[in-house]
């Protein structure tokens, strides 16, 4: 059963993506992409990656999908004709494809117990959470107990973020320079 | 977007339904999934709706662009001072143990008080960033979609 969802929802996605990449109205790939995080959302929840697949649909299809429609309410609806057809993407990207999957031969499988992932800390946040932290969810208790450092880190990346949005492109005015006394 | 009675009636109904769960997300997080990310996420998506619908102008009233700014530095400055003041109680940065009677209590406050950090910084990026998509005047007509 989870096998099918699982590979339905794979193909799904592959469809939406060659979808994306042939229709040239910006606004029905927009819609694509959000679809795309919802199914890859779903994929996360088959995984058992609840907070991700949360992560996934709240950014992904949802607050992505605004921020692309307003790029769009600003700049084109339409994607223009490229000009000529050259066939060197098309191999790059599929050898680039080709060495990924290449690389995937030798990785465990997924959920495997003896998957180096496994044995490293992650058995060891498992057992101790409930001692230590007294909370359910062993992936908050990582996140903001056992690697708050990297969660604040990682909100200091969210913060310079958003800093570098509201400095390049807000339009916010500049604060009026003084004057200098030789001027008038 | 005056003229879309269908998406003002339906925008009023679900705002704060979205809201509260926003808020569930962000208090719940060490009990169920969710945390600060996805808390900060949703409830700035509360607003965003609410700004698409009723127009940037209200929603800029409730949020002015300065108080958005300021919400952006205060999640950060929330986070670090939580390790603050668990160096000034005689722990470790970010060590929570001290802000409770027991162990485990301190992590409890310590969590909230961090991810509450995480949430207010995440909204208040998404905001600024809508503000700055949004409050550019369009090149395109609400008829051409």
């Amino acid at each position: 059963m989870e096998l099918v969802l699982t590979s339905l929802l794979f193909f799904a996605l592959i469809a939406t993506a060659i979808a994306i990449a042939l229709v040239r109205r910006l606004f029905a790939v927009v819609m694509l992409a959000g679809v795309f995080s919802l199914l890859a959302a779903m994929l996360f929840v088959l995984m058992d990656a609840v907070d991700v697949a949360f992560t996934e649909a709240a950014v992904g299809a949802g607050i992505s999908t605004v921020l692309m429609l307003g790029t769009i309410a600003l700049t084109a609806r339409s994607e223009k004709q490229p000009s000529s057809y050259s066939l060197v993407p098309l191999v790059i990207v599929v050898l680039t494809g080709l060495v990924l999957i290449y690389g995937t031969l030798d990785m465990p499988n997924f959920g495997a117990p003896d998957a180096p992932v496994q044995q490293h800390v992650g058995p060891d946040y498992i057992r101790k959470t409930p001692q230590d932290i007294h909370v359910p969810n062993v992936v908050t208790a990582v996140l903001a107990s056992y690697r708050g450092y990297d969660t604040l880190g990682e909100t200091t990346v969210v913060f310079t973020a958003g800093l570098g949005v509201i400095l390049l492109i807000s339009g916010l005015g500049r604060r009026p320079r003084r004057r200098k006394r030789g001027d008038d | 977007m005056d003229h879309h009675l269908i998406l003002r009636v339906i925008t009023k109904i679900l705002v704060a339904p979205i809201l509260l769960y926003g808020l569930y997300v962000q208090f719940h997080g060490d009990f169920g999934p969710g945390g600060g990310f996805q808390a900060g996420v949703i409830f700035a998506v509360g607003f965003i709706l609410f700004g698409i619908v009723f127009g940037l102008r209200r929603l800029r009233r409730i949020f002015p662009d300065y108080v958005v700014h300021q919400l952006v530095a205060l999640g950060v400055l929330l986070f670090a001072g939580t390790g603050i003041v668990n160096m000034a109680l005689g722990g470790n940065f970010l060590d929570y143990n001290v802000l409770g009677e027991k162990g485990y209590q301190g992590q409890h406050w310590g969590i909230i008080a961090v991810e509450l950090g995480v949430g207010v910084t995440v909204f208040g990026v998404m905001m600024a960033i809508f503000y700055s998509f949004a409050g550019r005047p369009p090149s395109l007509d609400d008829k051409e979609w």
